[in-house]
Order: structure tokens, then C-alpha cells, then sequence
């Protein structure tokens, strides 16, 4: 929605590092602020600043922008070889989209429920009792489509038991999600046995390697999921509550929004985003296990709140949190090129996820602390 | 625990040894002089002048009072006074030197000590580790625990409360022992001025004795008080001095405590600082049908045995105070509580307790009395804060209609002259009075038929509130009922067809409002004790 009305911003000042907030002031003030008559209303503050949130995510995203074209740079300086050989790029970038696939589905739902106020610590777990659920012998008897059904159903039915305890059952969604994620893996180990559970269904195998014009399935899926997720938050009557819910509970609830059953919804839209990934994660292992899609929840977090997502809730957009996995996903690439191990590539990765929280509390105070000074000189 | 429990045993043995100058007042406070002096103190919020040039004056060993409706700026003076924020202009003087507390620990260092209305003790410290929390005395890095409960049992003997044992984990005192031990915490800094902010709201009714006691003995020793609370009879027996505020003006000052007749306060804290300009009544009285009917509603401790009707195209006004009940009666109405007992029906049918969604169905609309916290979404364009209500009605599958939802916003915009009107502007940036325009249009959509207003002017400039008073009258003409809450007297009886006052939860007057004056309603307001029977 941001993206259509507010292409006004000179997109020049957005990757900059410099302070937004002092740039807008000067930006000629858009198009629609015409008929505004800014001089008229007490509080109305310098033209620049009526872009207000919306804007802000959009310079947000074209930093999140910077920061990729950054590390291709960092790329192409430290493997010219590959970064700066053009037969070699489309591969890899169709590999940083593969490896971004899975955990991107998941942070579309995390997006939702962060910006609705709450957080999802379990959905490596669903993941993985989705995934082991879906490829038991018995399952596998009825085909592909009896495991994609099985797969969805299950993560859909674990978030909707979260959001139950959450919502009706009053529970502090940190607590509900963390007892989910444990208690979810140990399902999933107990119906596996602790052993890896080969599927023997080429149907699903195929969806890992099938590649339709050149690009893998997965990322078809990945797109499909990002762009289903962009309509439903930013067009839909549900992405609407979404943001009322996760920006001021008591104020949705006073103008009769059903705030309970919107949350369960929401941890219910995170499990079947989670039984989605599960499908996914199968095909490319041809298998599932209880350990299956380890450590999701922080991957999935960290990249929505890299994209901008507020973790108190009521702001954040799909774009940005598909930025984010894209980013750790390109870092990934870059450290296993270069022959850089893991760790290192945990600890950048750590360094980036506390950079964008201070850039993100920098700007937000660096515009509320500007609007004050603003009311105190008209003021006086 | 353990180390100390010989040291505890000798020191329990022994009865509480001769005064000790823990808490005497320092020899350079004269009582009766001046410790504290506010000149034209401002403080600003983003959207909001929350302090407006306030004046203070605080003598050694007085209770001083201060007075004032929810919003008029009491909270923020006290953060003020105790660090947490910093004046914008104007002077604190402390001990007639200039001064301003970067932060709370200074004022405290200082001598300015703040109980706030929830306490803020830690539940799982013991009473003598929360009395000295932050400064507790130490040899080496490691705390002198057996010292630190003898000098709380000191304190607390001091209070009159020798019988609360220092070493007990606050969690497991009463409301009226935690009160005591946030008394205590005061004391261990040597404080020369604390402030109490409704201290007997958390009080039962015999409680309230006590602490006036424990009152009374500081005051003795030279230690300055503030006191705030809504309750007239308690600042009419602690208080010596009293000072108004209201939207964050001093409207009176240093008025004596006990002699002050009850309507001068209340009026100039509730009275007119700004002229009223209110539409002119309809001549014709219209035909009326019943719209909402409201039988004996209840909710424990909040009000009782409420009974109340609105016809379409009526206007009626709550008169009450704070703590009367009013605008928990407004939300139990509107489904955001759930009644205890009684009913509430909308021209006819009983509406569903507790439900907010079937309230709005059924025609019901609500301006709450927090805007910002109960009614907005700040950072979301005008637009979106308008059509909240009733966006879901113009989507299709699901899918929001954002042209139609800006066309009707803008609509609402006109008919309310929003300034600026420019739907998609954040809400954020928009003045107190066209915030208000915002959640008051906002039941303008759809087909609300009665609309609930708790407060609707409050921290709205005088424009803004003409013109608010117009789109009521307007709303009122065409056959919306509306039920109006508002604490300012004037603005019930001008804008009002019937009024209701409530006085401690319970309608005790209900008239026209041509025959009732402001006198009469304010009487009725305030009439009896306000200790008795006030909910606890």
C-alpha cells in the first residue's frame, strides 16, 4: 500500500546513512499534500514529515536494499572469479533464493504475528512435526497430495493450539510458543523413533529439484507465498486487524474488532506457513526428522526484525522480512565461497541483526525527537 | 539469611533503642520556610502541552494538596519533581537554590522522594532490601544486611509499623504494609519533601487513619508533603495548603485546605477557564422513540443499580467526578466490561454482555476517554483510524476497498472541517481537538444510532470544542441518541437535553437540564462525605 503512495520520496536519500529525518524537511513535499494547507493545522509540521511511517519503511527497504548491493560488492572484491563472471551469477543467485526459500516462508508468517502484537518461538518445531508427520509410512500410502495435506494440517492444527493458549487461555505468547517448541519436537521424535524418515515419494523429491524456465521450484513457492502474504497484509480486511491488533489492542477491541479470534488466527496462519516450509524442507532432504529445521525461529525473527517488523507489534512490512532472509542468505553464500566457517558466519550475522535494531531505534527517535521540537517553535 | 541470625535475635531482643536522627528534620529547615518553589514550569509532549506554566510553593512540614481531573497535568508534575523528566522552561527551586533533577536518583539524593500510586516495590525483595533499594549500605561490595534491618526496623518503628518484621518478603504484606515500606524507603534517604500520589486508593477505609497518622508525625519533624487525591474529606482533614491544576495551568494556589468551600475547588478544577459556546437547543422537541435502555446495571466496586434511557435525537450528560463511576458505566454499555448484574438494550433487544462486536452492530458507538491509548492507532494514516469501525463492511471477499474507505474519510473529514485534511497524513501529527474529530467521526460511518462520549473534550483547544459541541448537535438532529460524559459541569448543562449526576457509583439526580444549575449539580457532585462508601 506504502509502496504506491508514497513513491514521491526522493529515493536518493534512502540508502544514505545520514539522518531521514533531517532530510525530509527539505524534500519537496509530495503531491497529495496540496490541498493539506499545512499552515493551517496546530500540529502540522514541515511538509516532509507528513510521510510519516509509511515512507519510512519504504527508505527502510531501499536500505535494506543498500545493504545487499553492499555485500555483492563485497562479493565481486573478494571473489571476482565467481561474483564477476556472468554465467556463474544466475546460478548463484537461484542458490541464495533456494537456500532462502524455506526459512522465507516461514518469516511470512512470523511477520504476521509480530506485527500483531505476539511472537512464534515454535516454528522450527512445527516444522519438524509437520515434516516427520507427513513421511511416517503410513502417510506416505496415500500419495503426494495425502503428505502436502497431512504436512499443512498438522502445522495449521499446532498453531491454532498456540494461539488457542494465547488467546482464550491468556497465556504470554513467549511462554505458549516456547512450551510449544518443545513439546512439538519431542512429539516429533516420539513418532519417529529419533529416526530420519526417508520419503520414498518422488513426487515430493521432485519439488526440491524441479526447475521450471531455469528457476528451482522452490523459489516459485517462496514467491507465491511472499506475494499471497503482501495482498493479505497490505489489501485484505485481515492484514488490516493484523496492524490495528498489534498497534493498539484496546483501540481494535473498542471499535469491535474480535481481538481473540484475530490472534488465534494469526498463530494458525504462522502453523500453516510452517507446514508449507515443511514440505519444502522434506523434499530437499528427500527426508525428516525431529531435528529437522533447527533454529528456524531465530532465523525467521531476526530477519523480519531486520526488515523493519516492530516487535511491539503494529508495523512491519512482507517486503522488508523477505529483504532480510534474502540478506542472511547472501551472507551464507558469501562465507561459503569465500571458505569461511560457520561461526564466523554466526557472528556477522549477530553483529547485523544488533546494527539494524539501532539503526531502527536511531530513526525512530531521531523523528519523534524532531516533531517535538517542531511543536515547541510554532509554539512559541 | 542464616549469617545473620544471631545479630537479628540481639537486636529484636532489645526494645527499639532512643531516636536516632535517621529521619529528624536537618537543622536548616525552619518549619514554615519555603523548600520548594515552581515558576512557570513547562513541559511538553510530542502533540501535547502537558504542563503549561504550572506554580508551586511547598513550606517545611505543610501537607500541600494538590488537586486536579485525570489529564490536568498532576502525573507529569510529579515526574518532574522526582527526575524523571526535565522541565522545558521555567524554574524549580530546591531549598531556594535553581535546580533541575537529571534523573530520578538525583532528586532522591536531593532529598525528594516520590510513592507512587502502584507501588513500586519489588514483590520478592524483603522489606529492609526494598526500603534501602539502590543505596543500601555496604563494606567492600557486600551489603551490611543486619545494619540494613536494624536501621528498617528503626524506620519502621519511627512509622508506628515496628511490628513488620524487616526481613519479610514484601509479596506476602498487605496493600497498606507495602504503603508503609515505600514510607520507609523514603525516610532511608532522608527525604525532606515526599510526594504521594493517591496514597488511599489502595487503602481500605480504617487504613486511612493510620497513614494519616504516620502523616501527621512527618509533617512534625519538618518534612514537606504533597499530597494528592480526588477525595475533598481527606484533603479537607490532612491538608494544609491547596493548589489547582487544570490542563496543566496552576488555577489556584496555596488556597488554606480545611476553610476552601468544596465548590470554589471543584470549580476552578472542573470550572470554565475558556468561554463555552454551545449551539442553540432545538426549539421543537422532536418526536422521540427509545433507543437505549440501561436497567440496573452493576459492576462491584465501580457502580451500582444504574437505570437510564436515551431516546433518538437526545442529548443526555453524565455529571460526576472521577472515581464516580461514569465512564466504567460508559464501557459496561458499550460491552468493553461485562455487567455483574442488569441489562442493557438497544431499541428493544438485549445486547450480549461483555461484547464489543455486538454492541457495534447493534448501533452503538464509543468515543473512550484516552484517546491515544484506547482509541487510535498513531502511526496509521487518518484514513484507517476513521474507517476502523467499519472498514470490513465495504471490503468484498475479503479484500479491503482503500478508494471507498478514503472517499468516506474524507467525507467525515469535510463535515468535521479536520485540519488538515489530508486523509492520508499519520494520525500521530494531527492537534488533541482533530485527533478527537478523528474518533468521533469515526461512528459517523456505518449506522451508528447511539453514540457513548466519555470526555470529548478533554485537551481539546477551545475551537476545536465549539466545534466538537456542533457535530454532537448535529448528530443529536439527526436522530442519533448520544450519552455524554464529561467532568465539566458547564459543558453537560449546555449541551445536554437530560442530565444524570453520579456520586460514588449511584444516579442521585436525574432532570432536564433547564432545571438544574451549575451550582445545584456541583452540590450534588460533591454533597457528603466522599470517605464513605467511596469505592476502595
Amino acid at each position: 500500500m506504502s509502496e504506491r503512495t508514497e513513491t514521491a520520496v526522493p529515493a536518493g536519500t534512502a540508502p544514505s546513512e545520514g539522518l531521514p529525518a533531517q532530510s525530509s524537511p527539505v524534500s519537496p513535499a509530495p503531491a497529495g499534500a496540496g490541498h493539506g494547507d499545512p499552515g493551517v493545522g496546530k500540529t502540522s509540521g514541515p511538509g516532509g514529515l507528513w510521510s510519516g511511517d509509511a515512507a519510512e519503511s519504504i527508505r527502510r527497504n531501499l536500505g535494506l536494499v543498500g545493504v545487499l548491493v553492499a555485500l555483492i560488492v563485497i562479493g565481486v572484491i573478494t571473489r571476482p572469479d565467481l561474483y564477476g563472471n556472468m554465467n556463474w551469477v544466475g546460478d548463484n543467485i537461484m542458490s541464495i533464493l533456494t537456500l532462502a526459500s524455506v526459512v522465507g516462508v516461514v518469516t511470512v508468517g512470523m511477520t504476521f504475528v509480530i506485527i500483531g502484537g505476539g511472537i512464534d518461538l515454535s516454528v522450527g518445531a512445527i516444522v519438524a512435526i509437520a515434516g516427520v508427520w507427513s513421511t511416517t509410512v503410513a502417510t506416505q500410502k496415500f500419495g503426494a497430495a495425502g503428505m502436502i495435506f497431512t504436512a499443512v494440517v498438522v502445522a495449521t492444527c499446532v498453531g491454532l493450539i498456540n494461539g488457542l493458549l494465547i488467546s482464550y487461555g491468556r497465556l504470554v505468547p513467549f511462554i505458549a510458543t516456547l512450551a510449544m517448541l518443545v513439546a512439538a519436537r519431542g512429539l516429533a521424535a516420539e513418532i519417529s523413533d529419533k529416526q530420519t524418515q526417508v520419503s520414498g515419494n518422488e513426487t515430493i523429491n521432485s519439488i526440491a529439484s524441479n526447475r521450471i524456465l531455469g528457476i528451482p521450484l522452490l523459489v516459485y513457492i517462496l514467491a507465491a507465498v511472499v506475494a499471497a502474504g503482501w495482498v493479505l497484509l497490505n489489501r485484505t480486511t485481515f492484514g488490516r486487524r493484523t496492524v490495528a491488533v498489534g498497534g493498539n489492542p484496546e483501540a481494535a477491541r473498542l471499535a469491535g474488532i474480535n481481538v481473540k479470534r484475530h490472534t488465534l488466527l494469526l498463530y494458525a496462519l504462522s502453523g500453516l506457513c510452517c507446514g508449507i516450509a515443511a514440505v519444502m524442507l522434506t523434499a530437499q532432504a528427500n527426508s525428516a526428522q525431529a531435528a529437522m529445521a533447527n533454529l528456524y525461529e531465530l532465523d525467521a525473527i531476526a530477519a523480519a526484525i531486520i526488515g523493519g517488523t516492530l516487535l511491539s507489534g503494529g508495523r512491519g512490512t512482507i517486503i522488508g522480512s523477505l529483504l532480510g532472509v534474502i540478506i542472511f542468505a547472501t551472507i551464507t553464500n558469501l562465507f561459503a565461497i569465500n571458505g569461511l566457517s560457520t561461526e564466523a558466519q554466526n557472528m556477522v550475522k549477530g553483529g547485523i541483526i544488533v546494527a539494524a535494531v539501532l539503526v531502527q531505534q536511531f530513526r525512530f527517535k531521531s523523528v519523534t525527537q524532531l516533531f517535538a521540537r517542531n511543536r515547541l517553535t510554532s509554539k512559541s | 539469611m542464616t549469617e545473620n541470625s544471631g545479630e537479628q535475635t540481639s537486636t529484636t531482643a532489645g526494645e527499639p533503642t532512643e531516636p536516632q536522627p535517621l529521619l529528624a528534620a536537618p537543622a536548616d529547615t525552619v518549619p514554615g520556610e519555603v523548600v520548594l518553589r515552581l515558576t512557570d514550569v513547562v513541559k511538553t509532549f510530542p502533540g501535547v502541552r502537558a504542563l503549561d506554566g504550572v506554580q508551586l510553593e511547598v513550606r517545611a512540614g505543610e501537607v500541600h494538596c494538590l488537586l486536579g481531573q485525570n489529564g490536568a497535568g498532576k502525573s507529569t508534575l510529579i515526574k518532574v519533581l522526582s527526575g524523571a523528566h526535565q522541565p522545558d522552561s521555567g524554574q524549580v527551586e530546591w531549598l531556594g537554590e535553581p535546580t533541575t533533577f537529571a534523573n530520578p536518583q538525583a532528586a532522591m539524593k536531593a532529598g525528594i522522594a516520590t510513592i507512587y500510586q502502584e507501588l513500586d516495590l519489588v514483590d520478592d525483595l524483603s522489606v529492609a532490601e526494598n526500603a534501602f533499594l539502590g543505596h543500601e549500605p555496604r563494606t567492600l561490595g557486600f551489603v551490611r544486611r543486619g545494619y540494613m534491618a536494624r536501621r528498617t526496623r528503626e524506620i519502621l518503628g519511627r512509622l508506628g509499623h515496628a511490628e513488620i518484621p524487616p526481613r519479610r518478603m514484601v509479596r506476602s504484606l498487605p496493600a497498606a504494609g507495602k504503603q508503609v515500606v515505600s514510607m520507609a524507603r523514603a525516610l532511608s534517604h532522608d527525604a525532606r519533601l515526599i510526594i504521594m500520589d493517591e496514597p488511599s486508593a489502595v487503602l481500605a477505609h480504617d487504613e486511612v487513619g493510620n497513614l494519616f497518622r504516620i502523616i501527621r508525625e512527618l509533617t512534625a519533624q519538618g518534612i514537606a508533603v504533597i499530597y494528592i487525591s480526588h477525595r475533598m474529606e481527606e484533603i479537607r482533614e490532612i491538608g494544609d495548603r491547596v493548589t489547582v491544576l487544570k490542563d496543566g495551568r496552576t488555577t489556584a494556589a496555596d488556597l488554606p485546605a480545611r476553610t476552601t468551600p468544596t465548590r470554589d475547588l471543584v470549580s476552578r478544577m472542573t470550572g470554565r477557564t475558556i468561554e463555552y459556546v454551545f449551539p442553540d437547543r432545538p426549539t421543537a422537541e422532536p418526536e422521540h422513540s427509545e433507543l437505549l435502555r440501561v436497567r440496573e446495571l452493576s459492576r462491584e466496586g465501580e457502580f451500582a443499580d444504574v437505570s437510564l434511557t436515551v431516546h433518538s435525537g437526545e442529548i443526555v450528560g453524565i455529571a460526576g467526578l472521577v472515581g464516580s463511576g461514569r465512564s466504567e458505566l460508559l464501557e459496561t454499555i458499550f460491552g468493553a466490561r461485562r455487567a455483574e448484574a442488569g441489562t442493557v438494550s438497544m431499541a428493544g433487544r438485549t445486547l450480549r454482555p461483555g461484547s464489543v462486536g455486538a454492541a457495534v452492530r447493534a448501533g452503538l458507538g464509543m468515543a473512550p476517554e484516552e484517546r491515544k491509548s484506547q482509541a487510535l492507532l498513531l502511526g496509521e494514516p487518518i484514513y484507517r483510524n476513521v474507517t476502523l469501525a467499519t472498514f470490513s463492511r465495504w471490503a468484498r471477499l475479503g479484500f479491503t476497498n482503500a478508494g471507498r474507505e478514503r472517499s468516506e474519510a474524507e467525507a467525515v473529514a469535510d463535515r468535521l472541517d479536520l485540519r488538515p485534511r489530508d486523509v492520508r497524513r499519520p494520525v500521530r501529527t494531527l492537534s488533541g481537538g482533530n485527533q478527537q474529530k478523528v474518533v468521533v467521526g469515526r461512528w459517523l460511518l456505518g449506522d451508528t444510532k447511539l453514540l457513548l462520549l466519555d470526555e470529548p473534550t478533554r485537551g481539546v483547544d477551545v475551537g476545536a470544542r465549539a466545534e466538537l459541541y456542533q457535530v454532537i448537535r448535529a448528530l443529536a438532529a439527526q436522530g442519533v441518541g448520544v450519552l455524554l460524559v464529561s467532568s465539566e459541569v458547564p459543558e453537560v448543562l449546555g449541551l445536554a437535553d437530560r442530565v444524570l449526576v453520579m456520586r460514588e457509583g449511584r444516579v442521585v439526580r436525574e432532570a432536564p437540564a433547564g432545571e438544574l444549575d451549575e451550582d445545584t449539580v456541583l452540590d450534588l457532585v460533591m454533597a457528603g462525605s466522599l470517605m464513605e462508601g467511596a469505592p476502595a
